[in-house]
């Protein structure tokens, strides 16, 4: 690690004025991902400002009857609080297939949406990577990329979000409140992770200095009908392939409302609400479901490796939207996924 | 001219990277140390305290060696800087039990034979303490899943979950409590003792 300074910041003002005061300065929440990044060199701040003291670590419901997850609250706080549990199983199924209790015990709300891409190369100093350092190439494409995107990747970069907690909040239409050097404001979730681009260096849209202090759910939280399907290479503790956040309305068996958002598959949690307004007024039927998933799929685009993605996000939508509808099954973070049933 | 740069006697030398002061609460002990900022809550435990029961495996917070309580919370002190647990309660494998006293977790992986070298077991001790605090994990699928954050080389995780359900179900209503250890002749010990002894092999 290089060497650094600390501070505990007293309150969300002083943290900010801090961050801007200091060149290379990073804040820090449960640290589970920055510090790892420090040791591993990728990631340099030159000061860091301690967030644990701000409190921000409560999960309140709001006047508009939604839930607030305050920035600061831990991973498993929030996933095992009892309105989380009742009213938005969905994020509470997406947290729990996520890392390992230890890591979710440290590991805050804000800093689940901060953390950076598993990409290989993102990781290995000896290699190019735009992410890491920009004009450099990108080593994936061409190179290791089973874990890479192939929904909206550029020639700059193939990296993905690694988040399983961000699929279900961008599912649930969750606003993400910050504070800045110019106040405060709101980024709807779907504006927060941004697409590579040229500029993959960039994850998100936060401006500089800008911290996040809460993330918003609005009140309807599709507790009757949803389903948190995520394949990855062994049974618990692994970053998802490909993961599917679905959530559904439904009038007897028609649908009257839809959310679907896949991880492991592009530079943010991919939530595609073209196809989530082609499942609403259809049956809830195999048939509905496998339209819709192949217009997901329809501009995907693989890189060798990783190209299997492409029919397992297809199948898995499908899935998640039957386990959807019949709630049978809801709890499949254990499902095993062998490549070797899609390479004939 | 000549710069002399060792420390005056009693002090310590002068140093090139900026400690600062930080308080630790451990197994129930104030321990306040002058350490640099990237010192590590487990580098802390195992360099500065002394305290190494706590492991150090893959040191990125994917094998669960170092395990340590944190208000009662089981997390990676590895990926956990020691600035940032000021005012925390730590509790480490050494607050857990004593050898006279042993903890009912470490009772029942001696009686279980959850381990072969041990160098998983204070972190899969340490976790195992962690859900039974929540009180998550009652079924042998859920701590399967919840014990995931541990690896263990030898291949112990069939003697580490009947180990832990053990306590888990001793812990139940109805249980009154009490620990419900296996018979004398389950563990390995006891099955050592009554094995002859290996026989050179005859030429």
């Amino acid at each position: 690690m290089n060497s650094f300074t600390f501070t505990q910041a007293a309150a969300v003002d002083a943290a900010v004025r801090e961050k801007a005061s200091h060149e290379g300065a990073a804040y820090i929440g449960g640290g589970t991902n920055l510090v790892d990044l420090m040791k591993e060199n990728v990631a340099r701040p030159t000061h860091l400002i301690g967030l644990k003291k701000l409190g921000l670590d409560t999960i309140e419901n709001t006047p508009d009857g939604g839930l607030r997850l305050g920035a600061l609250a831990t991973n498993a706080d929030t996933a095992y609080h009892p309105e989380v549990i009742s009213r938005y199983p969905l994020l509470n199924q997406a947290i729990l297939a996520g890392a390992s209790p230890q890591l979710r015990n440290m590991a805050t709300d804000g800093g689940n949406l901060m953390q950076r891409t598993r990409c290989y190369y993102f990781y290995d100093l000896a290699t190019p990577c735009n992410k890491r350092e920009p004009g450099t190439g990108c080593s994936a494409i061409g190179g290791y990329n089973r874990v890479c995107g192939i929904l909206g990747t550029s020639d700059s970069c193939i990296a993905t979000h690694p988040s399983d907690m961000c699929v279900a909040l961008a599912a649930l239409d969750t606003t993400v409140r910050v504070s800045g050097p110019n106040g405060e404001r709101t980024i709807k979730f779907e504006d927060f992770h941004r697409l590579p681009g040229d500029h993959p260096e960039r994850d998100n849209t936060l401006e500089p200095g800008e911290l996040i202090t809460g993330l918003d759910l609005p009140a309807k939280g599709f507790a009757q009908h949803f389903s948190y399907l995520k394949l990855r290479d062994r049974t618990s503790y692994a970053f998802a392939l490909v993961s599917v956040a679905a959530a559904l309305e439904l009038d007897g068996n028609t649908i009257k409302d839809a959310r679907l958002a896949l991880g492991g598959v592009a530079h943010k949690a991919w939530r595609d609400k073209a196809a989530e307004a082609l499942l609403v007024g259809q049956p809830a039927t195999a048939d509905t479901f496998r339209r819709v998933a192949a217009k997901v799929l329809e501009n995907a685009k693989g890189y060798g490796e990783n190209t299997f993605k492409i029919e397992l996000a297809k199948r898995a939508i499908v899935r998640a939207l039957k386990q959807a509808t019949e709630m049978k099954a809801t709890v499949d973070t254990n499902a095993y996924f062998q490549p070797s049933a899609f390479n004939s | 001219m000549t710069h002399v740069t060792q420390a005056p006697l009693g002090m310590s030398p002068a140093t090139l990277v900026p400690t600062q002061p930080v308080t630790l609460h451990i197994n129930g002990q104030d321990r306040t140390l002058h350490i640099a900022p990237w010192t590590t809550l487990l580098d802390a435990l195992r360099e500065y305290l002394d305290l190494t029961g706590t492991k150090k495996g893959c040191d990125h917070g994917q094998c669960g060696a170092c395990t340590v309580l944190v208000d009662g919370k089981h997390i990676n002190s590895c990926l956990s800087l020691a600035v940032m647990q000021e005012g925390s309660e730590i509790q480490t494998i050494e607050g857990l039990g004593t050898e006279e006293s042993l903890s009912p977790l470490q009772q029942a992986f001696i009686d279980h034979d959850a381990f072969q070298c041990g160098y998983c077991t204070p972190g899969q001790i340490c976790s195992a303490q962690g859900l039974i605090n929540e009180g998550k994990a009652r079924t042998e699928a859920e701590v399967r899943e919840l014990m995931s954050g541990n690896l263990c080389r030898c291949g112990a995780y069939s003697n580490i979950l009947s180990a832990v359900m053990e306590v888990i179900e001793g812990q139940k209503p109805g249980a009154e409590g009490k620990i419900v250890m296996p018979e004398k002749e389950w563990s390995a010990g006891a099955a050592h003792q009554q094995m002859p002894p290996v026989a050179p092999p005859k030429k």
